[in-house]
């Protein structure tokens, strides 16, 4: 399936700025269905933060049994001006970690990390896009759809979810972009079906030169195809489970084709979380492919 | 209520002096690129670099990982550039950071170890760490460190390779029957200094799928769950081979926890998982080890090693002249 993408030329993402470790307040806790949404004062990761980078937080307090961070998509993000910055970041609650961060209370103080990743690329200006949330995912594209705007691109949006409990952000979006199409599996809202039912219309309606998409693996598998199909690239934000979210442990690798078409296992967390689609080799997600570098030196 | 916080913190690791007894464990810090964003390398006892191997090498399938009740196991599978490129991207990256290298080599025979140790004659590295367990290819599968007649033999060979000013470290693993008998068997064999303790296999079951949840199938339990078993190793290393120098390691995550290791034997100390909970960690280790020694009338790193060994007079003895902070000594 990996065929080459046409490139519009996107602008080679600013080198971001490093990210840091800081102890932020909660400044406030609204439910949105079955999420949980933070905002966050933490002015030193907002400083530095693009749309498509996340932070990781510690769970569980400070003599918690988990050791390991959870990750979070970061949108709603503003740099300290008279306040001193604020992030936000919405939580599903699925394990134990997850479960913890969805009790605490406005007040309370979180360890994070973060910015982490390499943010969305920008294509040129004007270049007409659509984007791609499925549950929670749709949160990172909410400030991607608002750079893109901003550099006069047309913007159309797609978000999705098993049923409407699960969906994240489709009014601050239609406000933003004027409209908005929703899908969920069970047809609890908008149309029943997938994101990718709308999207091949979409595409064209608008003349498309890129997707962006943000959901689970199958979903932005689905999203890549139906790209490739109409000769564009897309470009997804992955989600796979990292032990420190800071590139020194090679838990959340991914087999990626580079540019030299070589294929590696390559780290999600600095490397990604954005990764275009078609140099995700999806099937082998999860196996050992012969051909990937440094296989024959197991 | 006056603390004298003025403690000698510099150790060593046999010949190689170190500014502090603080280290990064092999596979937790990379070879040191992605801390520098939180903090100076260079203010560390030392980096030990993730274990390279000869080749190129891709690593076990995904998921490599599994959090665990205070711990976590991996199934990284040694996923690494090669030695040629380490050499060329990291290990000169650390160097013009300023740190001390404690590089670690890993192979799938001796040959491997010697070539490995060979290609780094000449290189900058402050001491060889030989990460013996990994699987011998060559004794189907069975892990160096389980065995003594294979461990010492990597060992000699690899001291024989290597620059002789450069000291080499065996790294240990725990999932043996007695570990002493390693230690002993390594050290006749040349090894002038000994790191443990490396991960114990683990298993876990994801209920949904119920199949094993890493892709390796099984995977080294690392964290603060594995601590009692290190610090147990490190004391009765020390009193097997009170000679060598201990470098470590097992779930250390406070300045406390390290005097522990300190105290059981160990020369320095290696900071793994922890960093994944808290970047900072071996930094901030650095200064509460500092304030631990400090309040216990120590005024060196050397005079509390292998204190947990003297006998309560002995210790009474040694301490009987010192004025520790009020409230501390009874
Ligand atoms: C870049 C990125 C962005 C993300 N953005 C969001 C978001 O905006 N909102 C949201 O609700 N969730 C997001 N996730 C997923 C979220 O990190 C996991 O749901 C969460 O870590 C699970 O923790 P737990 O305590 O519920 O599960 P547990 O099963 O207790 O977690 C155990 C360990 O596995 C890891 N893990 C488990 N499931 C996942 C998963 N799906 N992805 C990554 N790691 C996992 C955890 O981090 C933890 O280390 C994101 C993940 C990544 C990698
Ligand atoms: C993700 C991960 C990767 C590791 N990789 C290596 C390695 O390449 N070589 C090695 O000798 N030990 C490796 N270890 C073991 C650690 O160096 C250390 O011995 C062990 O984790 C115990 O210390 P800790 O509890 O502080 O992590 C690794 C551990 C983890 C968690
Ligand atoms: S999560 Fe550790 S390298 Fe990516």
């Amino acid at each position: 399936m990996a065929g080459e993408t046409v490139d519009p030329a996107p602008a080679p993402a600013p080198a971001p700025a490093g990210p840091v470790q800081e102890t932020g307040e909660i400044f406030d806790v609204t439910r949105f269905g079955e999420y949980t949404q933070f905002t966050v004062v933490a002015p030193g990761v907002a400083r530095a933060y693009q749309p498509g980078q996340f932070a990781a937080v510690a769970v569980g307090g400070p003599e918690t049994s988990m050791l390991l961070r959870r990750s979070f998509a970061l949108y709603g993000v503003k740099p300290g001006r008279e306040f001193a910055g604020t992030i936000q970041f919405v939580v599903a609650a699925n394990g134990r970690g997850t479960e913890w961060l969805v009790q605490q209370k406005i007040g309370a103080r979180l360890d994070l990390v973060g910015p982490l990743g390499v943010p969305f690329p920008l294509p040129r200006p004007g270049v007409p896009a659509v984007l791609v949330g499925g549950g929670y995912g749709s949160a990172p594209l909410i400030p991607l759809a608002e750079k893109l705007i901003a550099q006069d691109s047309e913007v159309e949006v797609i978000v999705g979810a098993a049923t409407a409990g699960r969906l994240f952000g489709e009014l601050q979006i239609k406000r933003l972009v004027g409209t908005v199409t929703v899908t969920t599996d069970d047809g609890s809202a908008g149309q029943r079906g997938w994101v990718t039912d709308p999207l091949p219309s979409a595409i064209e309606r608008l003349g498309a030169e890129i997707v962006y998409a943000c959901g689970p693996m199958g979903m932005l598998r689905a999203v890549g195809e139906v790209a490739q199909a109409h000769a564009i690239p897309a470009q997804v934000a992955v989600e796979e489970s990292m032990a420190c979210g800071i590139g020194v442990c090679m838990t959340c690798v991914l087999p990626v084709r580079g540019s030299d078409g070589v294929s590696r296992f390559v780290r999600s967390c600095v490397e990604g979380p954005i990764f275009d689609a078609g140099r995700i080799r999806w099937a082998d997600v999860g196996k050992l492919p012969a051909d990937l570098y440094g296989a024959d030196g197991m | 209520m006056t603390m004298d916080m003025t403690v000698d913190m510099t150790t060593s690791l046999a010949s190689v002096e170190l500014a502090n007894p603080v280290l990064t464990a092999s596979g937790c810090a990379a070879a040191g690129r992605e801390l520098s964003q939180f903090f100076d390398v260079a203010d560390l006892g030392g980096v030990v670099t993730k274990s390279i191997m000869l080749k190129p090498r891709s690593g076990r399938p995904t998921p490599r990982m599994a959090e665990t009740p205070s711990g976590m196991l991996n199934s990284i599978g040694l996923q690494g550039p090669g030695i040629d490129s380490f050499i060329a991207n990291d290990l000169s990256w650390l160097r013009q950071a300023g740190a001390r290298a404690v590089v670690s080599i890993a192979g799938h025979n001796t040959d491997e170890f010697v070539s490995l140790a060979k290609r780094l004659y000449h290189q900058p590295v402050d001491v060889l760490e030989v990460n013996i367990s990994c699987p011998n290819v060559e004794s189907r599968g069975q892990v160096f460190a389980c065995d003594p007649i294979a461990s010492a033999r990597v060992i000699s060979a690899v001291r024989r390779a290597t620059n002789p000013n450069v000291p080499i470290f065996a790294k240990l693993s725990p999932d043996v029957t007695d570990i002493t008998q390693i230690a002993r068997a390594v050290a006749d064999a040349g090894a002038d200094g000994i790191s443990l303790i490396n991960t114990l296999l683990g298993l876990d079951i994801d209920l949904d799928t119920m199949r094993p949840t890493l892709g390796g199938t099984t995977g080294g339990l690392s964290g603060p769950a594995i601590r009692p078993v290190a610090l147990r190793c490190v004391w009765q290393v020390h009193q097997a081979v009170p000679q060598l120098p201990l470098l470590g390691m097992g779930g250390i995550r406070t300045g406390q926890d390290a005097l522990q290791f300190i105290l059981a034997g160990a020369s320095a100390v290696s900071v793994g998982t922890a960093i994944f909970h808290d970047p900072t960690a071996p930094i901030r280790i650095i200064a509460e080890l500092e304030a631990e020694l400090a309040r216990r009338g120590f005024r060196s790193v050397a005079e509390a090693v292998g204190f947990a060994h003297l006998s309560p007079e002995e210790q009474a003895a040694f301490l009987a002249n010192r004025s520790p902070v009020a409230g501390v000594a009874s």
